[in-house]
């Protein structure tokens, strides 16, 4: 017998889903966050050019990372809105971007407390960083749209297509480093390469990195189990509410 | 352990400033959007509720 995924389409039917799933991330973000702070703030050792300044990178580059990842995949679930039709696509692009939005801040924020004492400079006009400050305008004017537009369908297509169409800011970020000469440094981590740090190093970025990971996908199901009993009309199509308590007092 | 004190700990080098700053910013960001959420979801279900 085949399992129909399917199903799972429909908002309703995955809302359950999403809460069964968020204590397992939640979890799996709790326990790897702690061992990389663990690893990352009282085992590894400091780093012979840029002393202990260089631990914003635990921060730093996970929140980065995400802040692109993110975007990405609020642009393919908008993109497969778009192809498909489908409600729950949109209602995903539509919870991951305030998530997106805060881990591009938070790039920017901690790249600032890094670039202070290392450049002597809070903020410089270098490419890597006037495009990631250009992404949080792109998360933005993608959320904006969205709620400037009073039809929900229309919404959803107005901010998909601007998502999709930001997704050209996402490699000119990643590359900015090689295509321009920027103050801000190279890759850390590399698929080709050997890293160009510690070890201790290496597995505390991991450990944070795995951990806002799963910390993004426990609050982006979380938001779009909200999205979805806002957003589904229950009294004009008499259905019962997803959430349990609602569906006992309706019964 | 790396630190011989927790004054040097906090000390950081003389980075403190800076490395408290963006962890703490960071962990209050996310402290924040949980509870955020949390309250979001509080007015959702109690709007589902409501249309009864």
């Amino acid at each position: 017998m085949s399992f129909n995924w399917s199903k799972f389409s429909a908002p309703l039917a995955f809302y359950p889903v999403a809460g069964k799933m968020i204590p397992w991330f939640s979890v799996a973000a709790a326990l790897t966050i702690a061992a990389g702070l663990y690893v990352g703030l009282l085992i590894a050792p400091t780093d012979f050019q840029q002393g202990d300044s260089y631990r914003i990178i635990f921060v730093h580059v996970p929140a980065a990372w995400m802040s692109m990842f993110l975007y990405v995949v609020m642009a393919v679930w908008a993109g497969v809105g778009m192809g498909l039709n489908a409600r729950l696509s949109f209602m995903m692009a539509q919870a991951i971007a305030p998530t997106g939005a805060m881990f591009t801040f938070l790039a920017l924020l901690t790249g600032a407390m890094w670039g202070k004492p290392t450049w002597g400079a809070w903020w410089v006009w270098d490419a890597r960083l006037t495009s990631e400050l250009i992404l949080l305008f792109q998360y933005a004017g993608v959320m904006l749209l969205r709620t400037s537009i009073d039809d929900m369908r229309r919404a959803d297509r107005a901010s998909g297509v601007c998502a999709l169409v930001g997704v050209v800011n996402i490699p000119i970020i990643y590359y900015s480093v090689q295509w321009w000469n920027t103050l801000h440094q190279g890759a850390s981590v590399s698929m080709t390469a050997a890293p160009k740090m510690a070890t201790l190093m290496l597995v505390a970025m991991l450990l944070m990195t795995f951990g806002f990971w799963m910390y993004s996908i426990a609050v982006v199901l979380g938001r779009v189990r909200c999205v979805i009993l806002e957003r589904e009309n229950l009294l004009a199509w008499n259905k019962p509410s997803p959430a349990p308590e609602v569906a006992e007092a309706q019964s | 352990m790396y630190w011989g004190s927790v004054g040097e700990f906090l000390a950081m080098g003389g980075y403190g400033l800076y490395v408290w700053t963006s962890f703490i910013v960071t962990a209050l960001c996310m402290v924040w959007e949980v509870l955020a959420l949390w309250r979001r979801r509080a007015a959702a279900v109690a709007e589902s509720r409501g249309i009864l």
